[in-house]
């Protein structure tokens, strides 16, 4: 009986055990390798050491690129993250009209990828941009934004705020989940609205915030469609983020090793951030480990 | 500000509604009248490129590139059919249409049927393979791709859809994960009824776990969509051919085709009708797609 149970656990969990080896594993590991060779697609593999990585030490766009992508992830991760909280914190009670404000907030969020870029390509023209036309208004000449190295980035996360919907949802959820008595024990107590928020609603919510700020992290260093169409890593570099200099090694150079070392070198960004933000947890998440669950 | 009346008009059906309120949190009228205030500039202030796509979408050429801008012109809806005409929208939407639907059947059925297993049924090292599974998530695509690539590239897969759609029928972390919350939910006297009435697990899964997890498929319907639809790497890298092109990716060449030229009016048209499927299927999910985020517990 017990058998025959775990024969067909096998069978359900097949199709994900698959997955991950074709799709995570198998690739990551043949990543691995050929960012230690010289591959053109044309001829065989070269095996050429650490020269990639060692290449890309000296590379001055690839270190201009990872700044770019530092700087844009530094900004735009909390950015994100402090107005969908807020947001949610604001759609989290009974008020008329709650479906179509989620909706409008989330929106954006639905249409993503190209047609927020060509959106906002729009919207930042230089000369009849929205955007510069309201600065106009209030007597601010607005720059050339997307042909602006000052500016450039700046517009590309003004863009990436815009996607704060997915977070402002996963608060919303997490919101729900913390128990009113909570609050109802706070304000017996008299706490102020904005005491309990700080001393009720952030603790418990902390693994949200975790959740979001690895999700956000990991996200934003794989951002492709609005750099690729709102700059395309212009003006002199300055929008370059790494999967836009991935993709051209790749795909333009046909640097097939090349691309692989920058793509492990983001890998272990990803991971070295990641397992700080792990190592800080006991600090500020929350445990429920007394709770009922 | 157009905004106006729908501010004007809320905070009194917020004084009404009130009473009712009242009772959880006894929020005063005021705190919800501001509440509303905040919301609403906030929906403008986020909604505004909406406003602005449309608006331009529905412009005359000439009136496009002027400053100040025409806020107030006769709509011009000729230039929705411009777009469709002078290049093979249809196509493109048909090329998405099979892309995505395929990402998601794939991934529901595999989905659900992995999690079925994870959460229902017992056997040994199932704990770590879930564990390695949930790993993943964290992987970024830019590892998988270069070897991705030239695997598809080594079999002849480039320039189909096989690529963009096959990897969906292996399962998917995330979504792994919320079909198992979901089902680790569901009482065991469900599963004994339907043993004791000779129910195999094939039988479980396919007539009482999938029809129930109906929160839960709405969620990836609405998340499997917007990814296939919107993905712009996998079609860019993966299809070559124009006449294999996914709306994204032609919509990414407007601005330079030259059949579209810098006709901004006709680039915001297509980007609005490029836009429209994602916001229907929203907008009609979206009363489950919240309820199934919250059930997932995320926050457990």
């Amino acid at each position: 009986m017990r058998r025959r149970e775990a024969r067909w656990a096998y069978i359900f969990m097949a199709p994900a055990i698959i997955g991950v080896l074709l799709f995570s594993l198998g690739p990551m590991i043949a990543s691995l390798l050929l960012s230690f060779t010289s591959y053109d697609m044309l001829s065989a593999p070269q095996w050429v050491g650490a020269e990639n990585f060692t290449k890309l030490v000296g590379d001055k766009i690839f270190l201009k690129s990872l700044r770019v992508t530092i700087t844009y992830s530094v900004v735009s991760v909390p950015l994100v993250m402090i107005i969908g909280f807020l947001l949610a914190l604001l759609l989290n009670a009974k008020i008329p009209a709650m479906g179509f404000f989620r909706s409008a907030y989330y929106l954006p969020t639905v249409i993503s990828g190209v047609a927020v870029a060509m959106v906002w390509k729009w919207m930042f023209n230089g000369d009849y941009g929205l955007i510069n036309v309201m600065l106009g208004k209030i007597g601010i000449d607005g720059p050339p934004w997307l042909t602006s190295e000052r500016y450039a980035l700046s517009a590309l996360i003004i863009t990436s705020m815009w996607g704060f919907g997915g977070t402002m949802l996963i608060y919303l959820a997490g919101l729900q989940g913390v128990p009113p008595e909570l609050y109802e024990a706070a304000s017996v107590d008299g706490a102020s609205r904005f005491r309990q928020v700080v001393h009720i609603t952030i603790p418990m919510l902390s693994n949200v915030t975790f959740f979001n700020l690895i999700m956000g992290i990991i996200g934003s260093l794989q951002v492709f469609a609005e750099p690729f169409v709102l700059t395309g890593g212009k003006p002199n570099n300055s929008t370059l983020l790494l999967p836009l200099y991935l993709y051209q090694n790749a795909f333009s150079y046909l640097k097939m090793g090349y691309a692989s070392a920058i793509a492990w070198v983001t890998f272990a960004i990803i991971m070295v951030l990641t397992l700080l933000i792990f190592r800080s947890m006991p600090y500020w998440v929350h445990s429920e480990a007394s709770d009922d669950k | 500000m157009t905004d106006g009346t729908t501010g004007a008009s809320s905070p009194e059906a917020a004084t009404a509604k009130a009473p009712a309120a009242t009772r959880r949190r006894r929020p005063l009228p005021l705190g919800t009248t501001v509440r509303l205030l905040v919301l609403c500039i906030g929906t403008f202030v986020v909604l505004t490129p909406v406003f602005w796509m449309l608006l331009t979408s529905l412009k005359e050429g000439t009136d496009v590139f002027v400053n100040p801008p025409k806020w107030f012109f006769k709509p011009r809806w000729q230039n929705y059919k411009d777009v469709v005409t002078l290049v093979p929208f249809q196509r493109y939407f048909l090329n998405t249409a099979t892309i995505v639907a395929g990402v998601m059947f794939g991934t529901m059925l595999s989905c659900s049927f992995a999690a079925y297993g994870f959460a229902r049924l017992r056997a040994p090292g199932k704990n770590t393979i879930f564990l390695v599974l949930m790993a993943t998530i964290m992987l970024p695509s830019t590892v998988t791709l270069v070897p991705t690539y030239i695997a598809f590239n080594n079999i002849g897969w480039i320039n189909t859809f096989k690529p963009l759609i096959l990897p969906a029928f292996f399962g998917s972390a995330f979504f792994i994960f919320l079909f198992r919350q979901f089902y680790l939910g569901i009482p065991r006297e469900l599963e004994d009824a339907a043993r004791i009435d000779g129910a195999g697990y094939l039988r479980i899964w396919w007539s009482i776990f999938l029809p129930l997890s109906r929160p839960v498929l709405a969620t990836v319907t609405v998340f499997t969509f917007v990814a296939a639809y919107n993905d712009f790497f996998g079609p860019v890298i993966y299809l070559t051919d124009d006449t294999k092109w996914t709306v994204s990716v032609a919509l990414s060449y407007f601005q330079g085709s030259p059949r579209i030229g810098p006709q901004m009016q006709l680039t915001m048209a297509a980007t609005t009708l490029a836009a429209i499927p994602s916001v229907v299927l929203f907008l009609s999910a979206q009363r489950y797609f919240i309820k199934g985020i919250s059930m997932s517990g995320v926050n457990r």
